[in-house]
């Protein structure tokens, strides 16, 4: 085999064009494959190491989803808001350990903005359990003081003490002035997450209602800007609403138990869900485009594995001499076969570990990029478990295919005897 | 009493769903003997040495070749003896043209472990051995592809290859057939010379009667195959 093997190899050599031409389509039908399967792994992964620890999220009544969404993601809009009292009412149940209130609504230059408690930053969790780590400064402290996620202060500059103006609503514009009365100061910001706090500024749950002050219409009142500041920090600013609550229980085996009572709270409407179940329902809707997207990769190695046949097929009759000689020398026909199962078998290989350097090149250097701008982790995970399972799918699959054209050699092996008219 | 190399009993041979090609009656190849089988264009030449060599499979008779009736064996067993025992030249030498001179002369030795063994040593140190003996020795000149090789250093490959490992029978198809005259005699004077030295038959078939003179015996295909010029 080993001498076949060494036949094979230069056979390929000796058609160098279109063997690297073939090489080519496989490598790039390999590299979709994988980096279509790489973006939806990093998108899980990504998804799934957002939010840990937290046992339940509160919010007004919504689909699981969109309550995941637009509570951990920042992705969309509540549909409406919780009071303060029934906040407190849940965290004063005996089963909550504690309960961590967040108010969303507003932006900074695209940003959004998230008001919470300074609590947030002990129980909040990602990753693997990963509490989040202030990379410089400290938390807020002071009603006008923010934190900002690392991605925010990289895109815009923005070191400790930088000032900053947040807008009414998520539009990067400025509408009706905006909260440009009541500008906040940067006091920390937290280390890199990969998750969507890297993108969102963080304030006090008293700072979003001191900027909304003169806004209880919902929109602007023209003597808001008369109220100076030294006023706004005389004021209640207990919030009379909150956009959702995370929950951590005192004990994980209540966590049903608690949700159904949640959800059925006698007083306000609410909705309870739990993250790692909202995930598995989001990857059910999602799973549909997955499997489409993943359908279409295949198809694309699919058709670099035909372009392995046709090159083989259409080099068979200028090769017929090639086989008499070898026939002429002792190949049977068993040999020709192995000969060009193993020239496909090899152009599979070669092309698939091109395909696998060449999506870990982009990766290593798109990675970051795609991170930076889409939160989805691709980069650094290196060569692993798929990679080798797409080397030996690719490669079975193109000695599979070697077989056809092999099997054509061979049949013309056993007709042609010793000297072939071409 | 020793087996002849080739002994050929009432053999017919017919394309599939053609006429028939071959009906030779008898025809036999001694050990050591050099043999010219001349023939016109389509007289059966190229179908029989292709019965010979156990490629082709015949209808009916006895090919017996070292003792070894072909008809009797399996297509396997053909191919083995093929391998094992017959050393063949193409006309326009049929070199693999993607194998180094090296590589071209050793290439029998990978399909017969018989031959393999009947090599003392490295096969390459055989392959330089040979072409050597044919006169070829720059060193550099034997790493090349055979394409990069003039026509005669290419019949000298080819003759290193058939008798390599010691055949006992070498077949040559054409072998001098774009040849000027004095190149051809000079070949087949070269091949001779190395069947003789390891002892092989030689079956040298050829439409060009004049070489007749080179060898020991001469038969022509009309005589022995009796469908003649019409195949």
């Amino acid at each position: 085999m080993t001498a076949i093997l060494s036949l094979a190899w230069k056979s390929l050599m000796n058609r160098k064009g279109s063997v690297i031409l073939t090489l080519v389509a496989v490598a790039l039908s390999v590299g979709l494959f994988l980096g279509v399967e790489k973006a939806r792994t990093g998108a899980r992964e990504g998804f799934g190491s957002t939010i840990s620890g937290t046992d339940l999220i509160v919010g007004a009544p919504t689909g699981s989803v969109n309550l995941l969404l637009y509570s951990v993601f920042r992705m969309g809009n509540a549909t409406a808001e919780i009071s303060w009292p029934t906040y407190q009412q849940i965290a004063a149940r005996p089963d909550v350990d504690w309960a961590v209130p967040i108010s969303l609504g507003d932006s900074h230059r695209g940003f959004r903005v998230m008001g919470t408690q300074a609590a947030y930053f002990d129980h909040y969790k990602h990753g693997r359990g990963q509490a989040l780590e202030l990379a410089k400064g400290e938390r807020f402290d002071d009603l006008f003081d923010a934190v900002i996620g690392a991605d925010v202060a990289r895109d815009l500059g923005y070191d400790i003490g930088s000032p900053l103006v947040l807008s009414h609503g998520l539009g990067a514009a400025n509408l009706d002035g905006g909260h440009g009365n009541r500008p906040f100061r940067v006091t920390g910001i937290l280390a890199p997450t990969g998750t969507p706090v890297d993108r969102t500024v963080h304030v006090s749950l008293e700072a979003i209602t001191a900027i909304h002050v003169g806004w209880e219409t919902g929109a602007k009142n023209p003597l808001a800007d008369t109220i100076d500041e030294q006023m706004i920090r005389s004021f209640d600013l207990t919030p009379k609403s909150v956009t959702a609550i995370f929950l951590g229980l005192e004990r994980k085996g209540t966590i049903l138990t608690t949700r159904r009572a949640i959800n059925t709270n006698k007083g306000e409407p609410l909705m309870a869900i739990i993250p790692g179940e909202a995930l598995a329902e989001l990857w059910t809707v999602t799973a549909l485009a997955e499997r489409a997207l993943m359908a279409v990769s295949v198809f694309v190695i699919a058709v670099g594995l035909v372009s392995i046949l046709t090159s083989i097929l259409t080099s068979l009759n200028e090769r017929r001499r090639e086989m008499s000689i070898l026939r002429a020398v002792g190949a049977r026909p068993g040999h020709i076969f192995s000969l060009l199962v193993l020239e496909a078998g090899l152009v599979g290989f070669l092309g698939a570990v091109a395909g696998i350097a060449l999506i870990h090149a982009i990766l290593l250097f798109a990675g970051p990029v795609v991170a930076a701008r889409y939160g989805v982790s691709l980069a650094g995970t290196g060569p692993g478990l798929t990679d080798l399972y797409t080397l030996l799918a690719v490669t079975s699959a193109a000695l599979l295919i070697g077989m056809a054209p092999a099997w054509a050699a061979f049949r013309r092996s056993l007709a042609d005897g010793l000297s072939v008219k071409v | 009493m020793t087996d002849p190399a080739i002994q050929i009993e009432g053999l017919r041979f017919a394309w599939k769903g053609g006429a028939p090609v071959l009906d030779v009656p008898s025809f036999t190849l001694a050990r050591g003997e050099r043999l010219f089988l001349r023939g016109a264009s389509g007289s059966g030449k190229s179908t029989l040495l292709g019965v010979i060599a156990g490629v082709l499979q015949a209808e009916a008779g006895r090919v017996r070749v070292l003792g070894e009736d072909l008809t009797a064996l399996s297509g396997a067993a053909r191919d083995r003896m093929r391998a094992d025992h017959l050393g063949v030249i193409f006309q326009m030498f049929n070199l693999v043209p993607y194998l180094s001179v090296i590589g071209n002369v050793t290439l029998p030795l990978k399909f017969s472990a018989r031959r393999r063994q009947a090599v003392a040593g490295p096969p390459e140190d055989e392959a330089r051995r040979l072409l050597g003996r044919l006169g070829l020795t720059d060193a550099s000149l034997l790493e090349r592809r055979v394409s990069d090789l003039s026509v005669g250093q290419q019949q000298r490959v080819a003759a290193a290859r058939a008798v390599i490992g010691g055949p006992e029978i070498v077949i040559a198809d054409e072998p001098t057939s774009a040849l000027d005259s004095d190149a051809r005699d000079r070949f087949i004077t070269l091949l001779s010379e190395e069947t003789a030295r390891t002892g092989a038959a030689l079956l040298f078939v050829s439409h060009d009667a004049s070489l007749a003179s080179l060898f020991d015996r001469a038969v022509d295909m009309a005589e022995i195959n009796r469908q003649g010029a019409s195949a």
